[in-house]
């Protein structure tokens, strides 16, 4: 962790329980002002929830205890809507681009009243989205659909970004491409990212958070983890050197 | 021939009044997940509004411009009911399904007994123009004039219906949340405020359904909203959850259906066939013609 | 989905705060014993409940209310064991009622059999068609589900009122032909055995449905209420037993409609309707859904308000009353209706809860003295 810089997000004793299942007993743990940090875990441990939790989007019957914090601001108990507008961007898993709406009117209804949509910088980071702007989301590849899923939230500035399995069902090549976008977004915009690909997590990771069975097991930077085989072996259940886990 | 152009042409004019009311049902199905028991009320509020509104509201009457004013009238009194149970009453209970639902029962229940306290249970003779009662060749069938009202609003609603979805903000919003409404708030986007409007607009469309069926029965009663709003869930299922042109698909099968078979067939045998539609549509494609699938 | 409206019972208040009631504690497992023999005896009463009821107890008016109040108290206990114990909101069990109430009429009236056979038949029938229906039905979930049965129930509604082969008498309703029944049921000196009649088909809908949900099925039912997905972790078929409890649903109602058509003596289109089906939600969500005795009171109650209050409609009180607030008021279903909705908001339990609402106040208020 950055020690010398206040986090930008800062989890504490986070508990969320849905349909009478304890999913997460007590989570904390920071996002470092700048890089990317990590979420890691086995299947089912609890990541996923964990954003969710995160950005108001618990289903309902779930029950969330303890603290969320972005600078001075509790976020628990906000509508998603205006977390989001304070700058908390979300990429949940699989994507959930509108594949009904085409390319441009996904992106559109990211706009925001009042604030210029950063078009330029969206383009020129996916320039397949100006091109296959007419096209319908749903005929996309998931490479597409993920770049679209990305793009969108990037058109408004954002504190946070919050980034879950983006490599998910990808094809290898897809997977390199998805890894360098988010390398070149996290120059300029702090990540919380869940990654099942250990090489993407190599290469983007500068901390990382290991939950185990609803805590978090191992905190601390991110090349130290993937060091020690051992110890990525016993938190994950992988071996550092397969280079990819198959989810 | 002629009866089959006449049989044609009534039963548009019947898809006409189950789209009017299905469009609103099915909008605020596919984005809110309510089913709306309640919106039977806003067809016999419009109704009523605007056979009140006829006698009583300076320059409204039974013809011409009057005529038109009193729809008018008829159609925002529902609209404003729509949107008044959609802020008091299911708003508080946001994302609760089942609650909202017995909330909207509760309602129905209620809003028709209110109805008929005030006006009386037996159907009132609906003030319409003298041309409403007439009849146009077509294709040498006499067709009712009231018919062909009802099939012309509902495809102008039809298109304006589209148009708004298309080419407006909102209609961006309401077709995403259609698919995703999770997704839209995590874009920043307040989804509530189209829930509210997707209220407004059902309950004007029902108000106009029950405006001009009005017309076209020639009666108006307490319980007219209840019975069309059974045929009116099954275009919705039919024509899939949340799509407005589904809904139009499913209302013109389901109009003609039933006419033609009522007239060939037995008495109430179309009726049947369309509950039969309906069995075999949800074992075969249980997502309805088209819209996102029928989940909980 | 739905949990909040099947909340847990609240737990038990402890004993040691509720001074007094310890005697009663001991009684508790025989109160609806003392319960079913009081409303057995009833009938020899002669006590008059101005207001309450129009004649004595034990008169035939009051008699056949009551019936039709037990009856409709079985058949929110038959409907809960779908809405508040499965968690399936179905818009159609108006149909196996209806079943029940026409099939048996018909057997007995168009087809001239005794009413024992009439009634085995249509009860079997009844059954059976919940068994298919609800076959066709659970492939679906949810507000699907809801609409298909709404559906169904509407065939049965148009077959009933278009009068197909002329057996149903159409909107003028099928008068059941007593010639051939039993001399014990029939005229007015005998209502008091059909409440009898009304009294036993509650007591066995009541003890079926207690000791179904006691039992490991029961157990799964509450299950796939609560949480569907975890009794498909179980390895467990959701489908069948939904189908098993819905079919047993079914069979309850249309045991009801037997019972029904000879308390009132005919069948009437109006049965059929939809109207009927959100009346068994109302009774069962006002009474509380998924306890042993709610939906019973609750139907009981409604029954009774649904006949009572058009008598208070047209009473001294309400009639001086100006005329917008009178005339809602003389509509039962206005005021049924309005009581519902803030019961949804107010009293998610039910009727069921308010004792265990009220019990903390109670004892509050007497601590002090």
């Amino acid at each position: 962790m950055n020690a010398s810089s206040e986090p930008v997000l800062s989890v504490e004793d986070l508990s969320v329980r849905i349909a009478g299942l304890h999913i997460l007993q007590g989570v904390s743990f920071e996002v470092a002002p700048t890089g990317v940090t990590v979420l890691l875990g086995r299947n089912g441990v609890g990541k996923t929830t964990t954003l969710r939790a995160i950005v108001g989007l618990t289903p309902r019957g779930g029950e969330v205890r303890g603290s969320v914090r972005m600078g001075a601001r509790s976020l628990l108990a906000r509508p998603t809507h205006r977390l989001v507008r304070d700058g908390l961007g979300y990429v949940p898993e699989d994507r959930c681009v509108f594949a009904a709406l085409t390319v441009a009117e996904n992106l559109r209804l990211a706009e925001r009243r009042g604030v210029t949509p950063a078009y330029d910088k969206v383009f020129a980071l996916f320039p397949e989205l100006e091109r296959r702007g007419r096209q319908r989301a749903g005929s996309l590849s998931g490479g597409q659909q993920q770049m679209l899923a990305i793009g969108r939230v990037l058109l408004n500035d954002n504190r946070l970004l919050l980034v879950d399995e983006p490599t998910k069902g990808l094809a290898p090549k897809v997977v390199t491409e998805v890894a360098e976008v988010l390398e070149r977004v996290a120059e300029s915009v702090p990540v919380l990212l869940v990654e099942q690909n250990l090489a993407v997590v190599r290469r983007l990771a500068t901390d990382a958070v290991v939950l185990s069975a609803g805590q978090v097991a191992w905190t601390g930077d991110a090349r130290e983890l993937l060091l020690e085989t051992a110890l990525t072996k016993s938190l994950l259940g992988v071996g550092s050197g397969s280079g990819e886990v198959h989810a | 021939m002629n009866t089959v152009v006449l049989l044609t042409l009534t039963g548009l004019g019947l898809a006409a009044l189950y789209f009017l009311v299905a469009s609103g049902l099915s909008l605020v199905f596919g984005l809110a997940d309510v089913l709306n028991f309640a919106h039977g009320l806003f067809l016999g509020v419009g109704a009523y509004a605007t056979w009140w509104a006829s006698g009583n509201l300076p320059g409204a009457g039974p013809d011409g411009f009057g005529f038109v004013l009193a729809v008018v009238f008829g159609v925002l009194a529902g609209s404003f009911v729509a949107v008044l149970v959609e802020l008091v009453l299911i708003r508080p209970l946001y994302s609760r399904t089942i609650e909202q639902v017995l909330v909207t029962v509760g309602l129905s229940l209620a809003g028709v007994a209110l109805l008929q306290a005030t006006w009386g249970a037996d159907p009132r003779p609906f003030p319409r123009p003298d041309w409403s009662r007439d009849v146009t060749s077509v294709l040498g069938a006499q067709v009712p004039n009231a018919g062909l009202l009802l099939i012309v609003a509902a495809v102008v609603v039809l298109g304006a219906l589209l148009a708004f979805l298309r080419w407006t903000r909102y209609g961006l919003i309401i077709r995403a949340g259609v698919e995703n409404r999770e997704m839209v708030t995590a874009l920043g986007i307040d989804v509530r405020k189209a829930f509210t409007l997707v209220f407004a607009i059902g309950g004007a469309a029902a108000a106009l359904a029950g405006a001009l069926g009005g017309v076209y029965f020639g009666t108006v009663s307490p319980g007219q909203g209840g019975s069309l709003l059974i045929f009116a869930f099954i275009v919705v299922v039919i024509g899939g959850m949340g799509s407005v042109v589904g809904s139009a698909y499913a209302a013109v099968a389901v109009g003609l259906l039933q006419q033609f078979v009522n007239y060939y067939g037995t008495s109430g045998l179309g009726d049947l066939c369309v509950v039969g539609l309906l069995a075999v549509v949800l074992l075969l494609r249980p997502q309805g013609l088209a819209g996102k699938v029928a989940h909980a | 989905m739905t949990n909040s409206v099947v909340d847990a019972p609240p737990a038990q208040v402890p004993d040691e705060l509720t001074p007094g009631r310890s005697r009663w504690h001991g009684l508790r497992p025989y109160l609806p014993l003392v319960a079913l023999v009081v409303a057995a005896v009833l009938p020899y009463s002669t006590l008059n409940l101005p207001g309450i009821f129009e004649g004595p107890l034990n008169s035939p008016g009051t008699l056949q209310l009551l019936a039709i109040c037990l009856v409709f108290g079985g058949l929110a206990a038959g409907y809960d064991l779908l809405f508040g114990r499965t968690g399936m909101l179905s818009f159609g069990h108006a149909l196996y009622f209806a079943a029940g109430v026409y099939g048996t009429d018909i057997l007995v009236t168009e087809a001239g059999l005794p009413l024992w056979q009439a009634a085995v038949l249509t009860v079997v029938g009844g059954t059976t068609l919940a068994a298919l229906l609800g076959a066709v039905a659970l492939r679906t979930v949810g507000i699907a589900f809801a609409m298909v049965t709404l559906a169904f129930a509407q065939v049965g509604a148009i077959l009933v009122a278009r009068d197909f082969g002329g057996l149903t008498g159409g909107e003028e309703g099928l008068p059941l032909d007593v010639s051939g029944l039993p001399p014990a049921l029939v005229g007015v000196t005998n209502t008091v055995n059909l409440y009898w009649l009304a009294l036993a088909y509650l007591a066995i809908v009541v003890l079926v449905v207690h000791r179904v949900s006691a039992s490991p099925t029961g157990r799964v039912l509450a299950g796939l209420r609560d949480d569907e997905r975890r009794i498909g972790v179980l390895g467990l078929d959701p489908y069948r037993f939904k189908l098993v409890a819905f079919t047993l649903a079914g069979g309850l109602a249309s045991a009801g409609g037997v019972v029904y058509v000879l308390i009132v003596g005919g069948a009437s289109p109006h049965i059929t309707s939809s109207e009927l089906t959100l009346s068994l939600l109302v009774m069962v969500v006002l009474g509380g859904p998924g306890t042993r005795w709610g939906p019973v009171l609750g139907g009981v109650l409604y029954m009774y308000l649904d006949h009572r209050l058009t008598a208070f409609g047209s009473s001294e009180a309400v009639n001086s009353l100006p005329a917008f607030l009178s005339r809602p008021l003389s509509q039962p279903l206005f005021v049924l209706g309005t009581v519902f909705i803030l019961a949804v908001y107010f009293f998610p339990g039910g009727l069921a809860s308010l004792r265990s609402r009220l019990t903390p106040v109670l004892t509050a208020l007497r601590r002090p003295r």
